[in-house]
């Protein structure tokens, strides 16, 4: 019998339906996997136990006829979920011992589809990073190594890093991700594997630990597209309780895939051809493009005058946004609470959010206080809000020529741990193909294009119109026909 | 009497005066939450996930205080937004529990208006006054600290977080505290008649910033002094009296006044500095993520005019006009929506036409009901005398059947009682008598005992013939009917 964690979502739910296997023996599976890959420190919590529940109903569902979309499924939960009854920290310290008393509708969705969770999965603290070396409980390693004997311990990615690691590790068969800024495509990149950001608005934000509520956005995690379809159907949706919901049915994507991209316009926005782009993403780019018109599509030279402020736009409206959402972690009500001996309320505060919140976190809420103060506020934030619309402009215009856009996901394979974390600059600077689409709202996928020379995996970014996951899955089925991506980690765990 | 002046020691002082008045919108449920806004409850048992801030929770508007904002506004005559946004204004403090108030400033849902506070020589304010209003921006309530609880710690009730707030702001355009209080009370009745907030400031729906400066007449406005959450009317004008006289001094003895904002200690009856501009907080504002704009359409905006009620101006001009009231019960019954309600149910219920009866029943209202129910100490919503019963005592009036001080006898009883009046004239019997020979009788005894005075009469002594009706009415014992009494008296003394 092949091992079960070989399979993806899509083969677990068949085979799963087929009478192959019961859900347990997926559970039993997965769990083992689980623990057996603590090294790579991807869960924060194990829920062995919701894993084998969910099995268990799934086949007593299996036996009397009901079968969910995603029963006899287990999926890591990035921990930014408030999951009832299960700890919640957004892998940050303030938030220790928090147990939510609420569950996330994502989440909710999942569960209710017939989905067991494994466990709570690692990330950049309040998801904010590009490697997970933000996270209060230790940075996830990739499973990946390079082929140059080094060894170097490398970046799964950031924010979703617990996400990408446990999927490429054979942990999980898919995840949740949140995207603010790239953190579900970039680690998916690195990791040779698959993630979706829909439109924003398309998943529920609601128990979810906002980071840059008008960036935020949840999305799936998986070996390939039809996994991600799978799993996005099941997580989207309108919800009254989430402002920002679009009131819209959701598409049926998986039915509606396919690699047949006659007609479709592609565009390859010369604006990413960045200074000191490395050869292979340049090389990586040029076979995607190839995959492209073998797919049937027009490839299309379009312009994005915008993109260069992007970046400088994105770190100013995501910390505004964050040093207010994070404002909420004060000690009063729950988490950590620090109070020295003879503390007033502000020393309190002071005390608290010193000893709770990690220094990258820390240096977003001073950059977000910073550019929201009074005389700084119209020169920093609304600028960047101008610039805003600037850069979604530049895509509706782009949206006359073409019909997705296509880039690499990230500037580079992932890097070794340690290498990046003195230098927050060019941390962010990992974002910068990322980072315009979050802005613009509009639905981007990474899947695995190629090895580097050194035989890591590289992604490959489609972007699409607003709403129009299908076009984005469709391309990305393309690419992932053609580029013939079967490298894995191989395990050393 | 002339214009508000502070007498300083270099002449007189002109006092300007502007309201932020903080209006608790009258909804079943908070503004972001679906939690209940009783008062009064145990603390902290009306909290959603939300008011507490946990993580990953989301506002979502309740669109009941959107339409109470709106009304209010229209109700004020102001502009009406069609497009507004929540912002955050963001600062720590232990009853805030998001680290930040969702408010509206840069575009709040409801522009400039204006409020008409009426003349009231009284207090003097000579002419009725048009007070601008600035804008009004919805906003959420913070909670409240408890700080006698534990010895060395405070306790926080999040009971009111997230409660739905209006702040009405208005121009700087009060030149004395009657006009504040004035403006104030008007206010509140407009809210009342509006229904968009219950105007209790003893229970803190309603509470006022109470901008103040002082200039000579005819100078630029001079620095402002912000005295926060004042909670009457009587404190507003203390506050201002305070203020005012504390800034001349200032100034005259050669300080400057530095734009603060002050408490105000209604036992002392003072003012203190709280923080100065320097310590001043920076809010941050910026448009709230979680919520998109508001956008009113024009059948939400529509609906919303269509059930304003009649609002006091319109109400008094109308009680003056068509219905002939005097100009002291117009204003009287129309200051409390309770009060003109109830005094229009009672003229609906004696089924007459408005006109006829409103004059008869203004009266009544305004002496009689008013008179029981101050010596009851109740609001007239609390009135032991339904309009039904009240249109029915004037009924018996108005056919005759009960004279004027039968009709204070039977009023008397119905406050005990509750009854209604026929039925306690049917018991008591004290219904007006019309019977000629019973009265004729009466007439009779009276002369015969009174033969001197008869005498004296019909010699010239006009002025008796009172004493006459009256000793008649007191042998009927109060019951006949004056107008039969004085006919026939004036036959028998021929």
């Amino acid at each position: 019998m092949t091992d079960l964690t070989d399979l993806g979502v899509a083969a677990i739910r068949d085979g799963f339906r087929a009478g192959d296997f019961s859900a347990r023996e997926v559970a039993d599976a997965f769990n083992a996997s689980v623990t057996a890959g603590r090294k790579l420190n991807a869960f924060l919590v194990e829920t062995p136990e919701h894993a084998i529940e969910a099995a268990e109903a799934a086949d007593r569902g299996r036996a009397t006829g009901e079968l969910r979309a995603l029963s006899g499924v287990p999926l890591g939960i990035k921990d930014l979920f408030c999951t009832a009854g299960y700890q919640t920290t957004a892998a940050s310290h303030i938030l220790e011992g928090f147990t939510p008393t609420y569950e996330s509708t994502v989440t909710a969705k999942l569960f209710g589809a017939g989905a067991g969770m494994l466990g709570k999965l690692n990330m950049d603290q309040f998801a904010m990073g590009s490697s997970n070396e933000t996270s209060a409980y230790g940075h996830v390693l990739s499973p990946w190594r390079r082929n140059d004997g080094g060894n170097a311990p490398l970046a799964p990615g950031g924010s979703s890093g617990g996400s990408s690691s446990a999927i490429a590790a054979r942990l999980a068969p898919g995840a949740t991700g949140t995207d603010t800024g790239g953190s579900i495509r970039q680690p998916a990149a690195f990791t040779g594997i698959s993630g979706i950001k829909p439109t924003y608005g398309r998943c529920s934000r609601w128990g979810v630990v906002a980071f840059a509520s008008s960036l935020d956005q949840a999305g799936p995690m998986a070996r390939d597209v039809r996994d991600c379809a799978i799993l996005l159907e099941a997580m989207s949706g309108f919800d009254p309780k989430d402002s920002t919901s679009l009131d819209l049915p959701v598409p049926q994507w998986e039915a509606g895939l396919s690699s047949d991209l006659k007609g479709k316009r592609v565009g390859i926005p010369k604006e990413y051809r960045v200074e000191g782009m490395p050869a292979e993403i340049e090389a990586l780019w040029e076979s995607g493009i190839r995959f492209m018109k073998d797919a049937g599509a027009e490839i299309v030279e379009v312009s994005l005058p915008h993109t260069k402020y992007a970046l400088p736009t994105y770190y100013i409206i995501a910390p505004a946004e964050a040093s207010s959402n994070l404002a909420r972690y004060d000690g009063v009500r729950y988490g950590v609470r620090e109070l020295p001996e003879g503390a007033s309320l502000a020393d309190m505060y002071a005390a608290t959010r010193s000893a709770g919140f990690g220094a990258e976190v820390k240096r977003r809420i001073l950059i977000g206080t910073y550019v929201l103060s009074a005389g700084f506020y119209d020169a920093y934030y609304t600028k960047a809000q101008k610039v805003r619309a600037l850069i979604a402009r530049d895509f509706e215009r782009a949206w006359e020529a073409c019909d997705l856009l296509l880039t690499p996901t990230a500037p580079s394979a992932a890097f070794a741990l340690g290498e990046k974390v003195a230098d927050p600059l060019s941390m962010y600077l990992n974002d910068v193909f990322t980072v315009p689409a979050s802005l613009a709202g509009l639905p981007a996928m990474s899947v695995p294009g190629g090895l580097d020379a050194t035989g890591l995996p590289l992604g490959l970014q489609i972007i699409g119109r607003p709403l129009d996951e299908q076009g984005v899955l469709n391309a990305g089925l393309a690419i992932e026909e053609r580029a013939g991506f079967t490298a894995r980690a191989e395990k050393w765990w | 009497m002339s214009s508000y002046r502070i007498q300083g020691a270099t002449g007189e002082w002109e006092v300007v005066i502007g309201l932020e008045v903080h209006a608790q919108i009258a909804t079943r449920a908070k503004l972001f939450s679906g939690a209940s806004t009783e008062f009064g409850a145990e603390p902290n048992t009306q909290v959603s996930l939300i008011d507490a801030a946990m993580p990953g929770m989301l506002p979502v508007p309740n669109g009941e205080c959107v339409r109470q904002a709106v009304r209010t506004g229209m109700a004020l005559g102001a502009q009406i937004n069609r497009w507004s946004r929540f912002d955050r204004k963001n600062y720590f403090y232990a009853d805030l529990p998001q680290g930040y108030q969702i408010s509206q400033l840069y575009h709040p849902i409801v522009g400039e208006g204006s409020l008409l506070i009426d003349a009231d020589e009284k207090a003097g304010i000579a002419e009725p006054k048009t007070v601008g209003i600035e804008r009004i921006h919805i906003e959420q309530d913070a909670g409240k600290l408890m700080h006698d609880q534990h010895p060395t710690r405070s306790y926080v009730d999040l009971n009111r977080s997230g409660v739905a707030l209006m702040e009405i702001v208005s121009k700087p355009d009060m030149r004395s505290p009657a006009e504040a209080g004035a403006y104030v009370r008007k206010l509140r009745s407009i809210l009342r008649y509006v229904g968009s907030c219950d105007g209790n400031m003893e229970q803190g729906s309603m509470r006022a910033d109470v901008n103040v400066s002082v200039r000579k007449p005819g100078e630029p406005f001079g620095t402002r002094c912000e005295i926060k959450n004042v909670n009457s009317v009587r404190f507003v004008q203390a506050a201002i009296e305070y203020e005012a006289t504390r800034q001349v001094d200032v100034i005259e003895s050669g300080g400057t006044i530095v734009q603060e904002t002050r408490l105000f200690d209604p036992d002392k009856i003072e003012t203190r500095s709280l923080r100065s501009k320097e310590d001043a907080h920076d809010y941050r504002y910026f448009p709230d993520p979680d919520l998109l704009p508001l956008e009113l359409s024009e059948e939400f905006v529509a609906e919303c005019e269509a059930s304003l009620p009649e609002l006091p101006d319109a109400k008094r001009a109308r009680y003056e006009g068509p219905l002939g009231l005097s100009a002291y019960a117009a204003s009287v019954i129309t200051a409390d929506v309770e009060t003109a309600r109830w005094f229009e149910a009672l003229l609906a219920a004696t089924g007459k036409p408005e006109a006829e009866v409103a004059k008869a029943a203004s009266n009544w209202l305004t002496s009689d009901l008013f008179g029981a129910l101050n010596r009851l100490g109740k609001s007239i919503g609390e009135s032991p005398v339904t309009p039904a019963q009240g249109a029915e005592l004037l009924g018996l009036v108005a056919d005759g059947t009960l004279s004027g001080t039968l009709a204070k006898q039977v009023f008397e009883i119905m406050i005990e009682t509750g009854d209604d009046p026929a039925k306690i004239v049917e018991e008591r019997g004290l219904k007006q008598t019309s019977d000629t020979g019973a009265i004729e009788a009466a007439i009779a005894q009276v002369m015969a005992a009174n033969a001197d005075k008869v005498a004296d009469y019909r010699g010239g002594k006009d002025k008796l013939f009172g004493f006459f009706v009256g000793q008649t009415m007191k042998a009927m014992g109060g019951k006949a009917n004056p107008a039969v009494v004085n006919e026939l008296l004036k036959k028998a003394l021929a």
